[in-house]
């Protein structure tokens, strides 16, 4: 077979991985144009040595620093679009902080969504953590200054603060997240904190715009990839790393409180293309 | 929603009708502008291609080629095939001719059942019925309560049984209660589960078989990318779905998953979900939604 020929259509072939993965079509063309210029400068003829070089150039765009702050009084503050798994996730979270030794309180400031704060509190207990909560309708803001307030007086080690879904695109809640985040910067300054937007791995190419909004307005630093479970690869989050560098730190695989892990770069990379 | 792919298209049919005359060169290239903006714009790989294909065979034909008025045409093609890809116009949720009808509502997690139960029952509320609200998600935390606190805002009732672990049987006496306390509508919620969890979907296909819904509704969140067709086909196959109902599409999403579900399934999408409250609710109507996303 002429070399031309079989690379023309392995490229087509392996763009369309990264499309069904949802990576996007213009990052996955971009990737593959990389490629292409590689795979011709290193005059590689081996299909196998292409993908290998592929996973690595991806690898590349997804492998930043991406480990949770280790220094306290640390505040995580989880931000996100509806229902992608925010509350589900700082239960798992505040298990794995509590079981490193941490002293864990939650915040419940969702207080729009229909039995959310209920949601919540069930899952403090599972932890076996303290929950600071109000009344649905109150003022989320509020609760937070609560929650900072009750984590200097019980010399708690980390808060969370669980938010209500909301999309990007709503302005008055975008505020409203802002405003969560102006309390915790005034009342405990001197705090560590971590802000997670947490994506749902079915997403599609809105993915990328969440992350650019929700990273405008409250400085995201980290995502937690949720629903790797299911047959969704999350490749959206390739597209996220490439144009915002935000790295991935969790990855959510079931509902239990263990299916909770730390993102792993390279087993990611190999899943896409199983 | 729908915004940016919209611009797009109208993007490409516009550098259409500047050129007046045109070649099959013209189309094909137009083709692929069209088939990068689906992709982006979440549509199913695999829909786009078939998509794309129809399209131009229809248009590269002589009657469009030598016509007068040859973009209008291609642009008239395409709006049809749109129609045809968002589900034709059977988009009516049928109810049952004995009076007494029964929404099973299932799909992933966090999609939004219980939200567009809570809508639902808004809804036919609204039109003169007297629905039940019945809480069969024995897994997720405060799931029941959640159903409650709806049904309250909705001003319906809602079965409960917090005790029993059994969701079967939940839906069974659930349904028994409404039929002999002269509901009309019986509307389940069942807890989200993944489409590959063989135990949960057989528990939906045991509810199904005992409680024989009018209607099983998929709902299926707007925002979702490529697995959108996995999954609507999955349920499709192991439990049968008789229509969809896209949640989230307030937001900026492009909708790609509302455009690829119907080719797959071949079942029609009845309802949008238009916001977090009870009454963002709305009829979904194919012909409309392909004006929209057209510009027309
Ligand atoms: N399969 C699977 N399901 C998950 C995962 N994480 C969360 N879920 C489920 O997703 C659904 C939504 O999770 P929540 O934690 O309520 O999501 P949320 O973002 O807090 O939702 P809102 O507060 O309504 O915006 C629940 O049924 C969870 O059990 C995961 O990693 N895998
Ligand atoms: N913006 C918007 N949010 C919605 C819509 N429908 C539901 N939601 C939100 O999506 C989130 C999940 O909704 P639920 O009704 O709890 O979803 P579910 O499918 O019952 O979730 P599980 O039972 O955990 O599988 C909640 O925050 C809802 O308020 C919609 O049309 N638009
Ligand atoms: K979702
Ligand atoms: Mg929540
Ligand atoms: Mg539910």
């Amino acid at each position: 077979k002429a070399f031309k020929q079989v690379d023309d259509e392995l490229f087509d072939e392996l763009e369309e991985v990264l499309v069904l993965s949802d990576v996007g079509v213009k990052t996955s063309q971009k990737i593959i144009e990389n490629l292409k210029e590689k795979v011709k400068m290193n005059k590689i003829s081996d299909s196998q040595a292409v993908k290998e070089l592929l996973k690595e150039e991806m690898f590349n765009i997804i492998n930043l620093p991406n480990k949770l702050r280790e220094r306290y009084p640390l505040i995580i503050l989880m931000v996100g679009v509806n229902g992608v798994g925010k509350t589900t996730s700082i239960g798992k979270i505040a298990n794995l902080l509590k079981s490193n030794g941490k002293k864990v309180i939650i915040a419940a400031a969702d207080t729009f969504r229909a039995a959310a704060i209920d949601q919540l509190e069930i899952w403090a207990k599972r932890v076996g953590c303290d929950i600071i909560k109000h009344v649905e309708g109150a003022d989320p803001a509020a609760v937070v200054f609560d929650g900072i307030q009750a984590m200097r007086a019980r010399k708690a080690d980390v808060l969370i603060v669980d938010t209500a879904g909301r999309l990007h695109t709503k302005k008055n809640l975008i505020e409203e997240l802002r405003k969560i985040d102006r309390v915790i910067n005034q009342q405990i300054p001197e705090a560590e904190k971590e802000t997670l937007l947490v994506i749902d791995a079915t997403t599609g190419q809105n993915g990328l715009i969440q992350a650019k909004e929700f990273n405008q307005a409250v400085n995201i630093s980290g995502i937690v990839l949720t629903k790797l479970d299911g047959t969704a690869k999350g490749g959206i989050v390739v597209s996220i790393c490439d144009e915002l560098k935000i790295p991935v730190k969790f990855i959510g695989v079931g509902e239990k409180i263990d299916d909770l892990q730390e993102f792993d770069p390279k087993e990611f990379i190999d899943a896409l293309f199983e | 929603m729908f915004s940016s792919l919209s611009e797009k298209l109208q993007d490409v049919f516009k550098k259409l009708r500047g050129k007046g005359k045109l070649t099959e060169k013209d189309i094909k290239d137009a083709m692929k502008e069209v088939k990068l903006a689906l992709l982006e714009a979440d549509v199913n790989y695999k829909v786009v291609k078939d998509f794309i294909n129809t399209v131009t065979q229809k248009a590269v034909g002589e009657e469009v080629l030598e016509s007068l008025t040859p973009a209008q045409q291609v642009i008239k093609i395409v709006y049809d095939e749109m129609v045809n890809l968002l589900g034709g116009n059977d988009t009516k949720l049928t109810f049952s001719p004995s009076g007494f009808s029964i929404y099973m509502m299932v799909g992933l997690q966090g999609s939004g059942k219980t939200t567009t139960a809570g809508k639902l029952a808004a809804l036919l509320k609204k039109q003169g019925k007297k629905p039940l609200l019945i809480a069969c998600d024995i897994y997720r935390p405060a799931a029941i309560k959640q159903l409650e606190v709806v049904a309250e805002k909705v001003g319906v009732s809602c079965y409960a049984d917090y005790d029993k672990k059994d969701a079967v049987k939940i839906a069974v006496e659930g349904v028994n209660f409404a039929k002999s306390n002269r509901f009309d509508i019986a509307i389940v919620d069942t807890a989200g589960r993944l489409h590959i969890n063989e135990e949960l979907m057989n528990e939906l296909v045991a509810i199904k078989s005992a409680i024989k819904p009018t209607e099983i509704l998929l709902v299926l969140d707007a925002m979702t990318g490529q697995d959108a067709v996995n999954v609507a086909e999955a349920f499709n196959n192991q439990l049968g779905i008789d229509g969809i109902i896209m949640t989230k599409l307030d937001g900026d999403t492009r909708g790609g998953a509302a455009l690829s579900v119907k080719a797959i399934t071949g079942k029609p999408i009845k309802f949008a979900g238009m916001g977090e409250k009870m009454e963002d609710l709305e009829v979904f109507y194919p012909d409309r939604m392909a004006s929209r996303i057209l510009g027309m």
